[in-house]
């Protein structure tokens, strides 16, 4: 089981140039949970997320891990704690899956120290979890979209961290991958008490995989806690703006939102939604 | 989960790797000391191995001696180191900017650094530790120039390589200037400024280089573990636990140093830093380090243009001359391959 530890955002506020985009967000990463950040686009998350993995330096405020700062803390050792996987990372060309979940090792390497039985076991041990085993001597450019996913979240397995950050990491899939993702994830967190902290797009995949959920808007943190608690129609028109309904999900009794727009609306539907608006 | 097999793929392949790439390194250092060699041996008259032997070991032999030890010796080392330097500075250049085109050569550091020298020689007279420093300072602030221009919103590789183009035009043009107002100079001093040669290279011209080149390299292929993360970008990076600033810097000083004093020795011996880390990566496949192939093909290069230069004509052509000869249409096949790619 993996270790229990304090992710802390304290009065943080971040943005870039003259541009603070968040702005001061107070929370607690809840330890072997899946946590979702939840917005409309450009209300921050992402600024968030690099603000809490340390890829951007807060304007105010900080982000602390158990207890210290973690800018003050060595490189190295945080990156044996907390890793991320970026939106867009880079494949350099020609690399195998192997190698490239192999550099996933750094952090546990001395500076002069070569691999280790340890960095082969922990590769393997990634591969077989995100199923990319059978690809371990192919080169990454080789590979499909949700191939290529596996492949980079493997990488960061192959870091063992406590704590995993990522960064919209369905974008672009196919739904059949988006769910093949989540659940590997899930796995992961079900099997090794991994907390798993992520950006999603879709919020009905959020509100079914997410343990808790930040609901960010311009910056700010309006609402967290249980999926079913955060995902109502009110807290979602506020944050998205968008008239919806939202239901229990059939399959998972998570809460499911169906979004209501001008056309397509059922006559005595129109008639509820203008009662409940006022 | 069938975990002894995933353990054994893996380590089967890391195995395959890493001979591949030993095996490549060991031959071009073989070869390397195949090339050396014949520039000793090959020249006017052709020597025997005993008798440069001999020389080396201090002894006098007649006519031998005074060919090997002022001629052909400094001449050799000077291609073996340049072309080192070259070859692994412009490889730290091409991976850590993710582009085969953002290289010393292209970008003109190399330029920066020969115009640096050619001011010191032509204008200023100064002394061959003054040439050094000028030219190291010169190609360290092309490289802020270079940094500084093409600094915008968002940072763009192909930004950053045109501005590059545009000021090694620049400073072509200041090193012609200097060349011009230098009148006396000998068309084979020009040349040298102009492509790179080894031509005339005399002992007491080399320790800057030796220094510098035994100083930089294990720093550089030090900070190489690092270069491989910062490979998979910045993000990516950082969140290995690579301090990224520390480690760029530290790798442009090194490369810097190296291909300036390299540079301020021998000229900028054309497209060596640009051909090593491609034809390098190639040998040696991807996954395993290839700072030191590169050096090595680079150090190849040099000494076979050299003696091609010497001995394949009925002119003699300066090194930089067959260097360029196969590396303008590698930049033009490049440029082809990466715009139908959409790289640029």
């Amino acid at each position: 089981m993996k270790t229990t530890h304090l992710l802390e955002a304290e009065q943080i506020k971040s943005g870039y140039e003259n541009k603070t985009v968040v702005h001061g967000v107070d929370l607690i990463i809840p330890s072997h949970k899946i946590s979702v950040i939840m917005g409309a686009n450009a209300c921050g998350k992402s600024t968030l997320l690099k603000t809490l993995t340390r890829l951007l330096k807060p304007l105010y405020g900080k982000a602390t891990l158990d207890g210290t700062p973690i800018d003050q803390l060595q490189p190295k050792q945080l990156a044996r704690i907390l890793g991320l996987l970026p939106q867009s990372p880079i494949v350099p060309e020609g690399i195998t899956v192997a190698d490239l979940v192999g550099r996933g090792r750094f952090p546990h390497q001395s500076l002069l120290g070569g691999w280790t039985k340890e960095d082969t076991k922990a590769v393997a041990e990634a591969m077989d979890i995100m199923n990319v085993t059978e690809l371990a001597n192919r080169p990454i450019d080789e590979l499909s979209g949700g191939q290529r996913q596996r492949v980079w979240i493997a990488m960061a397995l192959a870091q063992q961290t406590d704590i995993l950050f990522l960064d919209e990491p369905t974008t672009f899939l196919d739904i059949t991958y988006q769910v093949e993702i989540l659940d590997l994830l899930t796995d992961l967190n079900q099997q090794y008490g991994t907390t798993i902290v992520m950006v999603l797009h879709d919020i009905n995949l959020s509100a079914r995989y997410a343990d808790y959920i930040f609901a960010l808007k311009q910056g700010k943190l309006i609402a967290e806690g249980d999926p079913s608690d955060v995902i109502t129609s009110g807290i979602v028109k506020e944050i998205f703006g968008l008239d919806c309904t939202v239901i229990k999900d059939p399959i998972s009794d998570a809460p499911l939102v169906i979004p209501k727009g001008r056309h397509h609306v059922k006559n005595e539907m129109r008639i509820r939604s203008s009662i409940s608006s006022e | 989960m069938n975990n002894t097999s995933s353990l054994e793929m893996i380590s089967t392949g890391r195995r395959q790797r890493r001979l591949r790439g030993m095996a490549v390194t060991s031959l071009l250092a073989l070869l390397a000391c195949v090339l050396s060699v014949s520039m000793l041996l090959l020249g006017n008259t052709i020597y025997s191995i005993s008798d440069v032997i001999r020389v080396l070991f201090g002894e006098q032999v007649q006519g031998v001696s005074f060919a090997v030890n002022t001629i052909r010796l400094p001449r050799m080392l000077a291609g073996l180191l340049a072309g080192f330097a070259f070859g692994i500075g412009g490889c730290v250049f091409q991976t850590m900017l993710r582009n085969p085109l953002a290289n010393p050569n292209v970008i003109g550091i190399t330029s920066g650094s020969s115009a640096g020298a050619v001011f010191c020689i032509i204008i200023l007279q100064a002394d061959r530790m003054v040439i050094s420093v000028a030219s190291v300072v010169a190609g360290l602030a092309t490289v802020i120039v270079i940094y500084l221009l093409s600094r915008g919103k968002v940072f763009s590789i192909g930004r950053l390589i045109l501005i590059g183009i545009g000021l090694q035009a620049m400073l072509d043009a200041f090193i012609s200037y200097f060349l011009l107002v230098g009148a006396q100079q000998d068309i084979p001093a020009a040349l040298r400024w102009l492509t790179g040669s080894l031509n005339g290279t005399q002992m007491h011209e080399l320790p800057p280089l030796i220094f510098t080149v035994l100083f930089f390299t294990p720093i550089v292929i030090l900070l190489g573990k690092q270069l491989s993360i910062l490979e998979l970008g910045e993000q990516s990076a950082i969140s290995l636990g690579v301090n990224t600033d520390k480690t760029r810097l530290g790798l442009i000083l090194g490369s810097v140093c190296m291909i300036a004093i390299a540079t301020a020795t021998t000229g900028p011996i054309a497209f060596v830093a640009f051909l090593s880390g491609p034809i390098a990566k190639r040998l040696v496949g991807a996954g395993f380090l290839s700072l030191v192939p590169a050096g090595l093909v680079g150090v190849n290069l040099v000494l076979a243009a050299d003696l091609l230069g010497q001995f394949a004509f009925d002119y003699r052509y300066p090194a930089g001359i067959i260097t360029a000869i196969i590396g303008a249409p590698y930049l033009i096949f490049l440029l082809i391959h990466m715009n139908r790619k959409g790289d640029l």
